[in-house]
């Protein structure tokens, strides 16, 4: 900028922060430095929880212990590695996506798309309004009492004598856990088929196209990365749940086949997640070893940041704030 | 009002706004300080060769353009969209510093003082603006007009303060038999041009040196818009008031010097009059004749 | 019937088939409220509205239900939750308070103040801090945290002063609210964020044009037009603060006792246990029928909470409505 020589004379930067601030009321000031040291505070926090738990995942993380199996014992050194909780998180990861994603998506394209009667879309969005804030520690409750029922015996193992149902494995903590994953994927899906122009439509109907032609080949193409985003965030939130997997999972430390059928076998039975892990070697738990705690909460962390970036990644292309909800 | 502002540049007593041939890009060298006659009382706003540059654009939104505002005189901006005629508007008491990526060049003089040497809030209560859009605070009719006063105090003042300036500033924009009967009134509950009225009052209540306003009557029908134009009429005897406007018609009637803008560049400046019926540049000649717009 | 499925699908059935998940959702809830409810009608039949009160000791009223076995008397159903309900009241009310307070601040630094290069840094941080999964914040909790406090803010004179009814040894109110605070305020942010980015621009430009300080003009205009949103994102996070359950075990230490304000600074390291928390840890013994009752009943009790809460904090938020002015 040319230097100014008005003939009001120069002022320094400094004489016009003064002139400036003798016009802010004292209480406003206040205000300003408030919001900063929250601002600068809330970066402080997250810093040091990266890094002490960066500095605590890099001191007790190892090949050895990523790729071993838990083992039962009271000796820290003695306890193995956490090779069943990563694959026990994966496993719970693919079948509560799997369950949630068409059923988000489908919930969502019909409210967008179709939404009558008009009482039914308010009751359905209300519903997963409801879903969204209700706690997981009900959710997880309440399929505990769905999968105990007899006529879910297959989805568990029942005690050999013919007793009750046990109700708990990871078809049934996989079940549960879709539900928490349905909000994210519903809203981020919504808003973007919301946000597609009428005139897109339309002209998908000129061509003589039906609806659900329309929304197969047009809508769903269009909105593919919000729904991968939304996906991303429901992992996110699938991945970090311990109420589920404590009550639905059974939490043993390896994984246990529930019945004898191969692979299928595996779903029957429990087992244990990075989560559940992190809980029962924590203090309070009942394992109580902390290092293996810090380690698995750091693997844990590592899966949760790389879904966040890839959500920044996709979410490059999509407008919008993209602060969590 | 007796003091002048001293000179901004030694070249002459009041230096000739710089009319620019947009085809040629050369100054036109016809002499214009006829225009520049000092009818109207003191210079309040001098712009002085200010550009203005867009991040991302290559052509400067508004190119040094020169221009003098007088205390009790309207000066319409006019051209077609797209001419920076609101970005130097808002300049004026430096809103464009809100858009990203927004840079000025040269001097804004207020009373002879560098603008970027004043306090921008200090600033911003001797400039004030009108929108294009009326945008009443969502609350009542009287803590609208109240709203300047009160947040400009260090203190907060009481109902009895308030009171006569609301009803004076209420008055001087015409509003006051509209609305004297109830004040509570949620603002957003008036009509467009009564908002729009309510906006001017709001700025008038701290009593401002320069009001700014940026095509106050376009969102408004043309009933309001002779209420709103009667009142600007009524309103320059105390004030400055620079105008944009893209209605040439409105331009006649509510300005005294009107300034002609074409893609940055100031094109004409002269009396309303001259430059409606004698234009010296062939753009302006095509304009104001409707051939383009 | 096979081939049926995968001829390309009718408008009509398309509209049914999408209908279906879309109901089918509103179904899971319905059931999951049913079925809750049924399973928790045991222990309100037993204890009517005196489940609601107080004066027994929970711990051991829960104790007593494990050992009365698979076939209990109608007494091994006595339970009077109020400490629960208490302790889940007191850390929602106190970490959603606390934390509307540092949102609201946040969220004006994020909008208004921040210059765009620290704006970029605290965003993902905000997004960081809310995908953070609760048994983290637990365990930096129990491992640094908690020691930090029986070591350097409990004195042994606090200690022995109420040695003869709990022990205070770290876990309890105050590191429950600070972390149940750093888990909610990234959802009011967002929640706030959102609502301040849609402020029309015609009122901040006209609040700053009046010449009004920057402060004052986001006070009095921006802030002044959200409040709707401000209360929503409150009643939002109280949903998912009371809701809580593995952290709030892992920190309060899990003691069916009621702190008072009036013990002073005690206060702040009294342990407690939410609803949520006692769901969690007693969730072992449900084998028990009149532990399984009440189990339920504590989570009917936060289900229904949660679900007027949910539904309370949506019809708030849809009341914003920020005028035509742009």
């Amino acid at each position: 900028m040319s230097v100014p020589v008005g003939p009001g004379g120069r002022r320094s930067r400094r004489d016009r922060l003064l002139g400036e601030l003798r016009l802010w009321r004292p209480l406003d000031l206040i205000g300003v430095g408030a919001a900063w040291l929250v601002g600068i505070l809330l970066v402080l926090v997250a810093a040091s929880l990266l890094i002490y738990m960066g500095y605590r995942g890099l001191q007790y993380v190892n090949l050895d212990l990523l790729f071993s199996r838990p083992q039962p014992g009271s000796d820290q050194s003695q306890t193995g590695g956490i090779l069943d909780p990563i694959v026990g998180t994966l496993m719970i990861i693919v079948i509560a996506t799997a369950i949630a994603l068409p059923l988000a998506v489908g919930a969502a394209l019909w409210i967008v798309e179709y939404g009558k009667p008009r009482w039914l879309a308010r009751v359905v969005e209300s519903g997963i309004e409801v879903i969204a804030g209700a706690p997981s520690i009900a959710i997880a409750i309440f399929g505990l009492a769905i999968f105990q029922l007899p006529m879910f015996s297959w989805a568990s193992f029942s005690a050999a004598d013919g007793g009750g149902v046990f109700g708990r494995s990871f078809i049934a903590a996989g079940t549960v856990m879709s539900l928490i994953a349905v909000p994210s994927i519903f809203a981020t899906t919504r808003e973007a088929l919301q946000s597609v122009p009428r005139h897109v439509r339309e002209a998908s109907y000129g061509l003589g196209k039906t609806r659900w032609a329309t929304i197969r080949r047009v809508l769903l193409p269009t909105v593919r990365p919000d729904i991968a985003t939304g996906t991303a965030l429901g992992m996110g939130r699938i991945a970090g749940d311990t109420a589920i997997i404590v009550l639905l999972l059974g939490a043993t430390l390896q994984l246990q086949a529930g019945t004898d059928i191969p692979g299928i076998g595996t779903l029957q039975g429990t087992g244990s997640t990075l989560t559940s892990y992190v809980y029962n070697n924590s203090p309070t738990g009942e394992g109580n070893a902390p290092e293996k705690a810090y380690a698995a909460a750091f693997v844990l962390m590592l899966l949760i940041i790389a879904l966040n970036v890839l959500v920044a990644f996709i979410g490059r292309r999509r407008a919008g704030n993209d602060l969590p909800r | 009002m007796a003091e002048f502002p001293p000179p901004v540049r030694r070249i002459s007593s009041e230096q000739a706004p710089n009319v620019v041939d947009p085809a040629t890009r050369q100054e036109i060298p016809e002499p214009i300080a006829r225009a520049l006659a000092p009818s109207y009382g003191p210079e309040r706003l001098r712009i002085d060769e200010v550009s203005i540059h867009y991040a991302g654009s290559a052509r400067p939104a508004v190119n040094r353009v020169t221009l003098p505002v007088r205390q009790g005189e309207v000066l319409a901006l006019i051209g077609p969209s797209g001419c920076g005629k609101t970005t130097l508007l808002r300049s004026l008491n430096r809103l464009v510093e809100l858009t990203p990526g927004a840079t000025r060049d040269g001097r804004i003089l207020l009373d002879g003082d560098d603008i970027d040497q004043l306090e921008i809030t200090r600033l911003r209560r001797r400039v004030s603006m009108i929108f294009q859009q009326p945008n009443p605070f969502p609350m009542s009719i009287f803590d609208n007009v109240a709203y300047a006063i009160r947040e400009q105090a260090m203190r907060r003042p009481g109902k009895a303060v308030l009171q006569p300036r609301v009803e004076k500033a209420l008055r001087r924009a015409g509003l006051w038999d509209e609305v004297a009967d109830d004040l509570g009134r949620p603002a957003l509950r008036l009509s467009g041009g009564q908002q729009q009225r309510l906006c001017i009052a709001r700025a008038l209540a701290v009593e401002p040196d320069v009001l700014l306003m940026d095509e106050p009557c376009s969102a408004l029908d043309p009933i309001s818009t002779g209420v709103v134009e009667e009142l600007i009429h009524e309103l320059r005897q105390n004030l400055a008031i620079v105008i944009v406007t893209h209605n040439l018609a409105q331009a006649r009637r509510v300005g005294d010097h009107v300034a002609f803008m074409y893609l940055g560049d100031l094109v004409e400046y002269a009396p309303t009059e001259e430059l409606f019926t004698n234009p010296r540049a062939d753009r302006t000649r095509d304009y104001v004749q409707g051939a383009f717009g | 019937m096979l081939r049926s499925l995968f001829r390309p699908l009718t408008d009509r059935r398309a509209e049914r088939m999408l209908g279906a998940t879309a109901v089918s959702v509103v179904l899971v809830i319905v059931a999951m409220i049913v079925f809750i409810a049924i399973e928790a009608w045991p222990s309100f039949q037993h204890n009517g509205l005196s489940w609601f009160g107080s004066g027994k000791d929970v711990d051991a009223e829960l104790g007593a239900m494990v050992n009365a076995g698979a076939d209990p008397s109608g007494d091994a159903y006595q339970l009077r939750a109020w400490p629960l309900l208490y302790a889940t009241a007191l850390t929602t009310v106190l970490a959603v308070g606390l934390g509307v307070f540092i949102a609201v601040l946040a969220s004006i630094f994020i909008v208004e103040l921040a210059p765009p290069r620290v704006r970029s840094i605290v965003v993902p941080v905000v997004r960081l801090l809310a995908a953070v999964p609760s048994v983290v914040y637990g365990l930096i909790g129990i491992l640094v945290l908690v020691p930090f406090v029986n070591d350097h803010l409990i004195n042994e004179g606090q200690r022995e002063s109420v040695s003869y009814v709990i022990t205070l040894n770290g876990p309890g109110l105050l590191v429950s609210v600070v972390l149940l605070t750093l888990m909610i305020t990234p959802i009011m942010i967002s929640i706030v964020v959102d609502a301040l980015t849609a402020v029309p621009r015609g009122w901040r430009e006209g609040a700053l044009a009046l010449g009004v300080t920057r402060w004052r003009a986001v006070m009095s205009v921006s802030v002044r037009a959200i409040r709707p949103a401000i209360v929503a994102a409150a009643v939002l996070a109280s949903a998912r603060a009371l809701g809580e359950a593995i952290m709030l075990s892992m920190v309060s230490g899990s003691k069916g006792f009621s702190p008072q304000p009036w013990d002073g600074l005690i206060f702040l390291f009294e342990p407690l246990r939410p609803l949520a928390a006692t769901i969690a840890e007693q969730s072992e013994g449900i084998a028990a029928p009149a532990l399984k009752s009440s189990i339920y009943a504590m989570a009917l009790v936060l289900l229904v909470s949660s679900l007027f809460l949910s539904i309370g904090g949506s019809l708030i938020k849809r009341r914003l409505r920020l005028g035509t002015a742009r």
